[in-house]
């Protein structure tokens, strides 16, 4: 009986898997093949094979420029934020302030608002607030890179606060005492004693925060728009699509090459992903 | 995406003391630790959300000053209602989102779960495969899915001989999106549950199965039970991401046609030619009101296991 339904959810499983797989595998499988060909025989036929598709979306849709521009935006956002989280963790968890839970509330909430819901004040004040030309060449804060890096880093703080601190509750709160003993000023406490130890914490939520910021889409669309330059690839790919890809393998190829950083990122750092999705909620 | 697990909060915390008075260079610090990030959080988020239920009064072409916003009261949640022709559909398309999340992602996500966290066989090759989708775009989700549903190239159209649009056809897109969605969303929600099932005390269910209970009321009267915060944190989570769904319906026609969402709209009022701001901004306003209740249901699961431990 037992071994019965194993089985049948041996099966299932087994099916179901495959099943999540074949989008993937399809758009890789499509990102081989000659246009022409697939044309000719239609997708359901065997045969065509190529490379080009790579080297032609890589070329004609100048994808080392918006990759570069990802890389520009990803990284600043994600040190800044998890340093700054770090700051904010670091107090919550060390002192108990009246103020503490109020301002856990109001980080989190802020990580839950719809983003939609704040684009017409932020948009207008990014159109008020001048930067010198030679930080934005749109003479503003809208278009320009450091924009989008703050807004990204505004929304994830929340995030990140409230996983760091809880990470830092469970460190004993007995090195602070004999660190104060020692005469150790806070910002030693905060940068030589804690932030060592919350290492883990910092790599699972660095993995997690360069996929998303590198995934992110709506801040980066509505905020870097007129001719889409500056856009990193996740928004680019849509500006694209209309201008070169009729081509559906060539759309594939350009695909696969933008999910490849991120499916990288998960195999490699696999742990550390679904640590950062899930730290703390395992009981010791 | 949203990014939030159940019960974050770790073990016993430590017991923490009232700190003595520290000296003014170390309150400095202090101060300074809480307000920079502070400062990107208000400023940022809360001001703007602020500012958005002000500008939701007043009629406003962002061109002009400040003072060239007519005030105009509650005239534009007035026009949404009544002569703001996708507004219906769209809060329609938000709710057909909202429950298909629950009914279809969202309980094969925690079946998934369940089944997967008994260490069968192949287990991590499963669970690979369903998070997978997880880490890339929901952009790029669309563009992936385009290949099976594109009307001259697309794979369902070759295998089963029809001729559909399935992202044009304002009578199937809606559909087409929402599996797409589901491809990705599944994952997640398996992940939350596998975290929280790791939670449940493998001796309880021991307990249970010496007892001849059958699995499936272990389940029910065992693990059900344990997942109880995590259900909730899930709960949120889907009401929050069907309110928020933006980037697969803008990738795939800007949000018209069959895939009208709130969100959508909002940015097609400020966005592009038709600068009308108060008027997005109200319906930004409504899709605040709508999440602020789930967000603040929200915190106070958080807040009631920070306060039990």
């Amino acid at each position: 009986m037992n071994r019965r339904r194993g089985a049948i959810a041996t099966v299932c499983m087994a099916v179901l898997a495959l099943l999540w797989l074949f989008p993937l595998l399809w758009a890789v499988l499509s990102s081989f093949r000659d246009y022409a060909y697939t044309q000719a025989h239609g997708y359901l036929s065997f045969g065509g094979w190529t490379f080009d598709n790579y080297q032609r979306v890589w070329r004609d849709a100048d994808l080392g420029k918006y990759f570069l521009n990802s890389l520009i935006i990803t990284v600043p956002a994600v040190l800044l934020t998890l340093f700054l989280s770090s700051l904010a963790a670091f107090v919550l968890a060390r002192f108990s302030y009246r103020f503490n839970l109020a301002m856990l509330g109001i980080f989190l909430a802020a990580n839950l608002l719809p983003p939609q819901a704040l684009l017409v004040p932020v948009f207008r004040i990014y159109r008020e607030v001048p930067l010198p030309m030679a930080m934005s060449d749109t003479g503003q804060l809208l278009g320009s890179y450091w924009g989008l890096i703050a807004i990204n880093v505004a929304f994830q703080i929340g995030f990140c606060t409230f996983v760091l601190s809880n990470y830092m509750k469970t460190l004993p709160f007995e090195i602070y005492e004999q660190a104060q003993i020692d005469g150790a000023s806070v910002w030693r406490q905060y940068w030589q004693l804690t932030m060592p130890l919350v290492k883990p914490a910092l790599a699972a939520l660095a993995t997690l925060q360069t996929t998303w910021v590198y995934n992110e889409f709506f801040w980066a669309t509505v905020l870097l728009g007129g001719q889409g330059d500056k856009f990193p690839i996740t928004s680019a790919l849509n500006n694209l699509r209309g201008q070169f890809f009729t081509d559906y393998n060539l759309l594939s190829a350009g695909s696969v090459l933008i999910a490849l950083p991120v499916v990288l990122v998960f195999f490699v750092l696999q742990r550390q992903f679904v640590a950062g999705l899930t730290l703390g909620s395992t009981k010791g | 995406m949203t990014s939030t697990d159940p019960d974050l909060v770790p073990p016993a915390r430590a017991g923490r003391r009232p700190s003595r008075r520290l000296p003014w260079r170390d309150r400095a610090v202090v101060i300074a630790m809480v307000a920079v990030p502070s400062f990107f959080v208000l400023s940022l988020v809360w001001f703007p959300a602020v500012l958005s239920v002000i500008l939701s009064f007043g009629s406003w072409n962002g061109i002009g000053d400040v003072d060239t916003i007519q005030w105009i009261g509650t005239q534009n949640y007035q026009d949404i209602a009544t002569i703001y022709p996708p507004f219906w559909p769209a809060v329609k398309h938000n709710l057909i989102w909202l429950g298909f999340l629950f009914l279809g992602p969202t309980l094969l996500g925690m079946f998934l779960a369940v089944v997967l966290d008994r260490n069968m066989r192949f287990s991590r090759f499963y669970q690979t495969a369903f998070y997978l989708p997880v880490v890339l775009s929901l952009a790029l989700t669309g563009f992936i899915w385009q290949l099976m549903y594109s009307r001259d190239q697309g794979l369902i159209n070759q295998v089963l001989g029809t001729d559909i649009d399935w992202y044009g056809d304002p009578s199937v897109n809606l559909w087409a999106a929402l599996v797409a969605t589901a491809w990705r969303h599944t994952g997640y929600i398996m992940l939350i549950y596998l975290a929280g099932l790791k939670g449940v005390d493998a001796s309880l269910r021991e307990a249970a199965a010496v007892d001849g209970a059958s699995e499936t009321k272990t389940f029910f009267q065992v693990v059900f039970p344990v997942m109880r915060p995590i259900n909730m944190i899930v709960v949120v989570i889907v009401v929050i991401e069907s309110i928020r769904a933006f980037d697969l319906v803008w990738v795939i026609n800007r949000g018209t046609n069959g895939l009208e969402l709130i969100g959508a709209l909002v940015a097609q009022n400020v966005v592009g030619e038709a600068s009308r701001y108060g008027f997005g901004s109200a319906l930004a306003v409504i899709m605040m009101v709508i999440s602020s209740v789930f967000i603040t249901l929200y915190l106070r699961v958080v807040f009631r296991q920070e306060r039990e431990r």
